[in-house]
């Protein structure tokens, strides 16, 4: 991108100030707030229970979920993939596959991994992907959700474009829900740091309750989901 | 077409969805699932403490962002130009569509998806973008529904197809669309994914709505559960984000709390499937992102509110969960309203955007039971901005008819002799009317009540006859 631009401003935002009967250019302040009732939610809970909750969780958005180990992952993970018919892997370029063992798993032939020098083709291959296999960055107990921190290895289209997502999920990375997650990535902001350009929650496939309030699963994006829960502490 | 929906009179519209048997049936029935389901995932999840507090933390993250909405405003459109992103402020709806249709003319589009937005709805933007020789995609199974169907519009703020049922959208897909399936949800939903699997792919712009911006960092995030905002947001060369001035929060702590208020609120879930948060970049290097990314935040008359009584209806998420526990709204569905903005927030909202002379008698549409006040997720205290509504609809603008009534009722009330007569004629004068006890048909203001209620015939007697009886009695 280039750089930026933006148009109107003052005017706009001196009528704002004019309405509000206030003054232009002056600090806000975050006040204290005087509610917080997200940072007693799951507050104490152990590894272990929020490990179940999140298991819980997925399960309630129609998501398969697998409990395993560092030992037993490369296995479990080729039983998730043969149990959903094989075919066509897609999967981020991502340094803890190797990490967690899984590199004679990914260097299969089906298992396409992606990388940006070799540009569109990516995206041609995830279209046609059974599945989109990726490890997440942190994953929420108290709804089933992972999070992916986007960037041009962590391709947006591994969880979107194939007919299934199988999400690694590190034990050590499930928090109690949204509100540690945002903290960090405010953390993040203060310190000057650019922020990924897509920070995505995902909670299992995509639906629709669009016709007669019936929810029907996968529309537009994966229509089934698996969280791969590994133990890693 | 814009905000506003149809061209009959408030009453006549109101009149048309009471003789609609099944939009009646199809809204009571979706009012009672996504109500229980708020119920289960609010009041009932124990797993997240007292919902009264996730309210009041609503309520007081978006007073403060409200009363310091310019500086947010500033803080947001500085961060998101210094990654990259184009920010365009707009005045008015017009405004907002001719800077996105120069947008499109420079990137020579000629295919765009589009993810649900109100927002786009409320400036008329697929029309805008159509006069250009667009070709506009609605992405959202409810609003892929409601174009195909020759631009239907919305009837509910979250499933704007409410009104209507499979079958007529299995004849919609048939008749507009060489559909040749069921009237199966899952068989319909199916052919939609693979109408848009290419178009998605195809497309130069990507178009959205904004449930928030994050002032701090410059980002824009949406919730949802198809994948259809993702596929919009991923693939096209150029985003456009349209998004209502007042919907940002300062930073992403605060974001947290209303994500939660507005999936619990609005479609019981406790995350929606997706929340996607895109933030500008100088350096973007992704196969699959925007390359190009534009903000247009617009006024459209909600500076009205700023500063006066109505600053709180400002507040509003968007979740619709006023709608779901209005008895009015149940009974005469959202395209009576007029307004792409419906139930209780929309009789506050459409007024303030749009005027009294348009939507001013939509403050009527209204029991004033306040279930819409208890239902808000951040505390809107909606039925007294109905009632100050009316107030000034009455002031301002004046309904003739009620006018003359109470300027008649003041006359009769001022003078007891006037008003002795009159308590003594009532029966004389409506006896021709009366029926086995009660008016079924009445006349002038009368008509408004006896069309959908008896009216009790006035008793013989009068309560001053009574009480002076009684008190002889007792002597």
């Amino acid at each position: 991108m280039t750089a930026g631009t933006i148009h109107n401003k003052d005017q706009f935002l001196n009528k704002i100030t004019s309405q509000l009967g206030s003054e232009r250019n002056r600090q806000a302040g975050l006040p204290e707030w005087q509610h917080r009732p997200q940072l007693d939610v799951f507050s104490g809970a152990s590894v272990n229970e929020l490990a179940a909750a999140f298991k819980k969780n997925s399960l309630e958005k129609s998501t398969f979920v697998v409990n395993t180990d560092r030992t037993n992952l490369a296995e479990a993970l080729q039983e998730v993939i043969k149990k959903y018919g094989g075919g066509q892997v897609v999967a981020s370029k991502d340094s803890r596959f190797g990490e967690f063992g899984l590199d004679a798993v990914l260097d299969n032939g089906e298992t396409h991994i992606w990388d940006i020098n070799r540009g569109l083709e990516n995206i041609e291959i995830a279209k046609k992907a059974n599945i989109g296999l990726f490890i997440s960055d942190a994953a929420l107990a108290e709804s089933g959700t992972i999070v992916q921190f986007n960037d041009k290895d962590i391709a947006r289209s591994i969880s979107l474009l194939p007919t299934v997502y199988v999400a690694i999920v590190p034990k050590s990375t499930i928090v109690p829900r949204m509100t540690q997650v945002v903290q960090a990535v405010h953390q993040s902001v203060e310190e000057g740091n650019n922020l990924a350009t897509c920070i995505n929650f995902i909670s299992g496939p995509s639906n629709s309750a669009d016709i007669e309030m019936n929810i029907v699963i996968g529309v537009h994006g994966p229509v089934e989901a698996v969280h791969v829960i590994v133990e890693d502490l | 077409m814009a905000m506003k929906i149809g061209e009959k009179p408030f009453f006549d519209r109101v009149d048309d969805a009471l003789e609609d048997g099944f939009m009646r049936n199809a809204m009571a029935k979706a009012q009672d699932g996504l109500r229980g389901r708020k119920l289960n995932a609010t009041v009932g999840d124990e797993q997240i403490g007292d919902w009264e507090e996730w309210r009041s933390a609503g309520e007081e993250i978006r007073r403060h962002t409200l009363e310091n909405l310019d500086f947010y405003l500033d803080q947001l459109s500085e961060n998101f130009a210094r990654q990259g992103g184009h920010v365009y402020f707009a005045e008015t709806a017009e405004d907002a569509t001719r800077y996105i249709q120069e947008v499109a003319k420079k990137k020579n589009a000629k295919k765009i998806t589009k993810a649900k937005s109100m927002v786009t709805e409320e400036i008329g933007l697929n029309e805008a973008l159509e006069e250009i020789g667009c070709e506009v995609y609605e992405t959202d199974l409810a609003e892929y529904i409601l174009q195909i169907d020759d631009h239907d519009r919305p009837s509910h703020i979250v499933v704007p197809s409410l009104h209507k049922n499979k079958e007529q959208i299995r004849d919609t897909f048939r008749d507009k669309a060489n559909y040749t399936g069921t009237s199966e949800p899952r068989e319909l939903t199916a052919f939609a994914r693979s109408q848009l699997r290419e178009t998605f792919m195809e497309a130069d712009i990507g178009v959205t709505g904004c449930n928030f911006a994050v002032a701090e960092s410059g980002t824009i995030s949406l919730v949802t559960n198809e994948g259809n905002a993702n596929m919009v947001t991923t693939f096209p060369e150029t985003q456009i984000t349209v998004m209502g001035m007042e919907r940002l929060v300062p930073t992403w702590n605060e974001l947290d709390v209303m994500i939660n208020l507005l999936s619990r609120s609005a479609v019981g879930q406790k995350i929606t499937t997706y929340v996607t948060n895109l933030t500008p970049q100088l350096e973007e290097d992704s196969i699959d992102a925007p390359k190009e990314f534009h903000l247009v935040i617009l006024d459209a008359g909600r500076s009205n509110a700023l500063g006066t009584e109505f600053q709180s209806a400002l507040h509003c998420i968007r979740c619709a969960a006023c709608v779901n526990v209005c008895p009015v709204y149940r009974h005469i569905g959202g395209h009576a309203y007029g307004s792409i903005y419906q139930g209780p927030i929309g009789a506050v909202l459409s007024p303030i955007l749009g005027g009294y002379e348009e939507y001013g008698e939509l403050p009527y549409a209204s029991s004033l039971c306040a279930a819409c006040t208890e239902a808000c997720p951040v505390k809107i205290p909606l039925h007294e901005h109905l009632i100050k509504h009316r107030e000034n609809y009455v002031e301002k603008i004046g309904m003739t008819g009620e006018k003359m009534a109470m300027k008649t009722f003041g006359i009769g009330v001022s003078s007891p002799a006037l008003f002795k007569l009159a308590v003594k004629g009532m029966p004389a004068v409506l006896g021709p009317l009366v029926k086995d006890n009660s008016i079924t048909s009445g006349p002038g203001p009368m008509k408004l009540w006896t069309s959908v209620r008896k009216f009790p015939a006035p008793g013989k007697d009068n309560f001053r006859n009574w009480f002076n009886d009684r008190a002889k009695g007792r002597e």
